[in-house]
């Protein structure tokens, strides 16, 4: 019997999704990270761009005269030119007075290091970056500071960081799906290693408890060696339980053998009818407790082996005719013939020793109740289908469902000897094969037991 | 018919063979491995009956050996374990039958007839006697020309009486042969078998006198 | 008399002191759509074949064309941008600061060259190259010059002939003239020479290529520099008495513009119009008084384009304009 496990997530799908989720995050990562980086590079461009024209138009400063002149060369703004016709405004002061420009471009608060200042401002309700510089001339005994204030809008910025945002969002995408179809692949093959192994355990035959040869990853070795390791100790506790059987079965009948000899013995010498009946009894006690110890043994074998079906190809009719042979004698001691019928020849499948053990018990059986000078018969058809009925008393109707529990005897059995596990033992060598036993009585009298596999 | 017991159990060993030679058998004993192979190699025996068990050793090493050397008399093996455990199917040793301790003698009784039947001829073991011609292995009585076929109780009772004539076999005694331990056994019973013997002899010289509160003899009538 | 003085005062702000305009029309006064204010420089009579061909196309929509200069047009719509819809001037770098300074109404569906259009709400419809335009009597049985150069030393040579008789922008009142003029200066120091020798000889200063067009039509002056061969090409009867040079060494060439005021009431109706003369090829009118198109940038490769891009604002700073202004007035005004 296997219970099913108690499953609690699963390792592919644990797998697969931190795998996946750990890209999807690295994808992100890796979308802000490109864009980051591309803003701070375009960002760069635009202020290079910006520092150079401030530059030229610093360059063109002059005092003639004691006058300040700046003659601001064509190229400054031309080459603030950009595919979006981003908008330029400029100022210039000199010493903290408008002179030119826009008046409203303020200058920034001028930083202690350097002359230089770039900002990300407003202006005229559009975001601009705006360059501040200044420049110390002298001429005349006089010094004068001219600042130049230069902002241009950033349409030309902002469309080309959506440009790049979207490139950067394919590449993440396109890292993502790859990821993704690369960690189910990895799963995959991963968790093979376990299918693997899973097949080669399925595949064994229910004796084979020999160790693993088969290479496995170093990860699952333990494993491996774990299960190794208790098939061993299975295997090994399976051989004393056999042997422990066997020895049981000896021990138990060689006395008992004994007891019997020196009864019968002695009921051989002794007269007196309440002697004769005594030993007789005991006599009985003796055959019924060896029956029992009998059958409980092989009760206890039978379950072992129906564990672990062993089917061979057999002929069902060789199998009982081989069985009939055997207890023909038994049967005419009693006066009793056996019969066999029924199809010449039926193939199967199964373990031949259950079988015939299950047979036996159900000849047995009907060999006890069957009444003096007539025929147990023997049937066996290609379902197939075993079916021992007698000319005796039969079943009680309420006792056929009950009598093939464990040690119930029927009520039609007082004066006979039996342990009740005769029946018991059939069924499980019906189930054991995925068959069935069936208790019925016939119509024109007697019981019939029917083993259907 | 010239037995041979292999067993190591002594009480046992004595019980049966006091029964069969109480049945007119001849029954050597051997009580290891050693003593039956000398006996084997010296005396020819009608059927061997072979304990497993051993104290020098598996009784199936000695029945391999046996077969090996080509003789082919029937065995019937003893056996204290089941026949599950130790996987026995019935020809797989080598043997003609076998018989699991503790056995009701009558089993194997029977067991040994049926085998002797199977095995040998009925040539040997016939008795003739008083114009009957009787086959213990086969169940045959042939009486003036015809022959039949006794049924098992009839067979067992004819056989008690015709190995010994002119002996006195009490009520008792017949039942506990003809009879097994669990079986119901009516006065009557025995009356109906000796009534139906007498039947089957009735043309011959042997007649079955009853001596009351005594029990049966078989009488030669000369 | 009394409420008579009194109503006159009233009156005379809206008269008097509203300048006059150098011309007023409506075109399809009765319809019943939105009304176009298009305040523009250029002459009505170049413009009024692509106006009429817009009504044709639009029926529904009016058009009030109001004609004055360059430097008067910036000022206007500084002060008042609600009061027009459309700005069309030959200034393209006072154009191009009304942009940038935020005046106009961006249009991103006009399709037009990246050349001819700056920052989508600025859109160029022609090209028109400055010329040199001459009186054919001057000279008569003379070299006809072609180069800058060529006319420095034509003056040269006889500056009795052209004493007085010379006429060019007066850059300190028309825009395009200080366009013209920077861009010269910006070109070649030819320019400085031209001015210098123009002004040793009494030049007379315009505000505007008509009046110049006039006076050398009339015979008063020989020579204009800086004129728009356009004008000039228009004055049919008197196209043999001219001569439209346009000068070999460097040539000028301006691109008339269009902007949507930002404060414009009528937006749709405005692009409509900005859309016409985008695409409409007023050579195709067949009419000889219209303005020359667009030429691809293919097509001028040895000339240049005045380029529709922000250096257009240096000339316009102050310091700068001063300075350049001061250089002028030194040369030409002596």
């Amino acid at each position: 019997m296997t219970t099913n496990p108690n499953v609690s997530g699963s390792l592919r799908n644990r797998l697969v999704l931190t795998l996946i989720g750990g890209a999807a995050v690295l994808a992100v990562l890796l979308f802000f990270a490109v864009r980051n980086y591309a803003a701070q590079v375009a960002q760069q461009g635009q202020d290079n761009i910006l520092e150079a024209s401030v530059t030229s138009i610093l360059d063109a400063a002059a005092l003639r005269d004691g006058v300040l002149e700046v003659d601001i060369p064509y190229a400054a703004f031309s080459m603030l030119t950009t595919p979006t016709d981003d908008r330029v405004f400029y100022a210039i002061y000199q010493d903290g007075v408008f002179l030119s420009g826009y008046e409203d471009l303020r200058l920034a608060a001028a930083p202690a290091q350097s002359d230089w200042s770039f900002t990300s401002g407003e202006l005229r309700g559009e975001r601009i970056r705006q360059v501040s510089a200044s420049r110390t001339l002298v001429g005349l005994g006089r010094q004068t500071e001219i600042e130049v204030v230069l902002g241009q809008t950033q349409d030309a910025l902002s469309r080309t960081l959506d440009q790049i945002s979207r490139n950067a969002a394919f590449l993440g995408l396109g890292f993502f799906l790859l990821t993704a179809a690369l960690s189910f692949w990895i799963t995959s093959t991963t968790i093979g290693q376990l299918n693997k192994l899973t097949t080669s355990v399925t595949r064994r035959g229910p004796q084979d408890l020999s160790p693993f040869k088969k290479p496995v990853p170093r990860e699952m070795a333990p494993l491996v060696m774990s299960l190794n390791s208790l098939m061993g100790r299975l295997d090994q506790s399976l051989s004393q339980s056999e042997d422990f059987i066997a020895e049981a079965a000896h021990r138990v009948r060689t006395p008992l053998a004994t007891v019997r000899s020196y009864a019968e013995a002695t009921l051989h010498r002794v007269e007196r009818k309440e002697n004769r009946e005594a030993l007789r009894a005991m006599v009985r006690a003796i055959d019924e407790s060896s029956r029992a110890a009998g059958q409980l043994l092989d009760h206890a074998m039978i379950t072992f082996r129906t564990d672990h079906l062993v089917r061979e190809d057999v002929d069902l009719v060789e199998l009982i005719r081989d069985l009939v042979q055997r207890l023909t004698p038994i049967a005419e001691m009693k006066e009793l013939s056996l019969s066999m019928t029924g199809d010449p020849t039926v193939p199967y499948s199964g373990d031949p020793i259950l079988i015939q053990n299950a047979v036996r018990n159900m000849i047995d059986n009907a060999l006890k109740y069957a009444p003096l000078d007539s025929t147990v018969e023997i049937e066996i058809t290609g379902k197939p289908e075993i079916k021992v009925s007698d000319s005796g008393p039969g079943f009680l109707p309420e006792e056929i469902e009950t009598l093939t529990r464990r040690f119930e005897r029927g009520k039609n059995a007082a004066g006979t000897i039996g342990s009740g596990l005769g029946l018991t033992i059939a069924q499980d060598v019906a189930i054991a094969h995925g068959g069935t036993l069936v208790l019925t009585n016939q119509p024109s009298g007697g019981a019939c037991v029917i083993l259907s596999l | 018919m010239k037995f041979l017991l292999v067993e190591d159990n002594l009480d046992l060993a004595n019980a049966v063979s006091s029964r069969m030679r109480l049945d007119g058998h001849v029954i050597d004993h051997a009580s290891n491995l050693e003593d039956a192979t000398a006996f084997v190699e010296t005396e020819e025996y009608d059927l061997i009956l072979l304990d497993i068990m051993l104290p020098d050793g598996d009784g199936r090493d000695f029945l391999k050996r046996h077969r090996a050397s080509r003789l082919d008399t029937p065995v019937i093996v003893l056996t204290a374990r089941s026949q599950v455990s130790d996987r026995i199917g019935s020809l797989d040793l080598g043997a003609d039958d076998y018989v699991t301790k503790p056995f009701d003698h009558a089993e194997l009784e029977a067991r040994c007839r049926a085998v002797l039947r199977r095995k040998s001829g009925s040539a040997k073991s016939t008795i003739e006697i008083g114009g009957v011609v009787f086959d213990p292995v086969a169940g045959h009585l042939t009486v003036a020309g015809e022959t039949l076929s006794l049924r098992n109780r009839e067979l067992r009772m004819m056989e008690l009486f015709i190995n010994a004539p002119g002996h006195v076999f009490s009520k008792q005694k017949l039942a506990d042969r003809l009879f097994s331990y669990d079986d119901s056994v009516t006065d009557n019973a025995i009356e109906v078998y000796v009534g139906r013997l007498r039947k089957h002899l009735e043309p011959s010289d042997l007649k079955i006198t009853t001596l009351r509160g005594l029990g049966y003899r078989l009488d030669h009538d000369h | 008399m009394r409420y008579l003085i009194a109503l006159v005062l009233l009156v005379l702000p809206g008269l008097g002191w509203a300048h006059d305009w150098e011309d007023q029309l409506i075109f399809n006064e009765g319809a019943d759509g939105p009304r176009l204010r298009v305040i523009s420089s250029t002459d009505t009579v170049l413009f009024a074949p692509l106006i009429d061909g817009f009504v044709a196309q639009n029926p529904n929509i009016s058009v009030e064309y109001l004609v004055s200069g360059t430097a008067d047009i910036n000022q206007r719509v500084r002060a008042t941008p609600d009061a027009f819809d459309i700005v069309v001037s030959s200034a393209m770098d006072l154009q191009l600061k009304l942009a940038n300074d935020g005046f106009a109404l961006p249009l991103k569906d006009i399709e037009t060259p990246s050349w001819a259009q700056w920052h989508q709400s600025l859109f160029a419809f022609t090209t028109e190259p400055a010329a040199i335009v001459i009186n054919r009597a001057a000279f008569e049985g003379q070299d006809i010059p072609q180069t800058r150069q060529g006319l420095i030393e034509a003056l040269r040579k006889r500056p009795e002939e052209f004493r007085g008789r010379i006429g060019t922008y007066d850059v300190r009142d028309s825009g395009l003239g200080y366009l013209f003029a920077t861009q010269d200066a910006r070109a070649s120091e030819t320019f400085w020479r031209l001015m210098e020798v123009m002004g040793g000889l009494d030049v007379r200063l315009y505000c505007c290529s008509g009046e110049m067009i006039n006076d050398l039509a009339d015979g008063t002056i020989l020579v204009a520099y800086n004129v728009l061969g356009s004008y000039a090409a228009v004055r049919a009867e008197r196209k043999d008495a001219l001569e439209v040079i346009f000068p070999t060494d460097f040539q000028t060439i301006m691109m008339r513009t269009a902007l949507v005021s930002r404060a414009t009431q009528q937006p749709d109706a405005a692009e409509a119009f900005i859309q016409y003369l985008v695409e409409e090829k007023p050579v195709a009118q067949g009419s000889q008084l219209s303005l020359p198109p667009l030429m691809s940038q293919g097509e001028s490769t040895d000339h240049e384009t005045i380029g529709l891009n922000p250096a257009l604002l240096t000339f316009l700073d102050d310091l700068k304009r001063k300075k350049f202004l001061s250089a002028w007035e030194n040369a030409v005004i002596q």
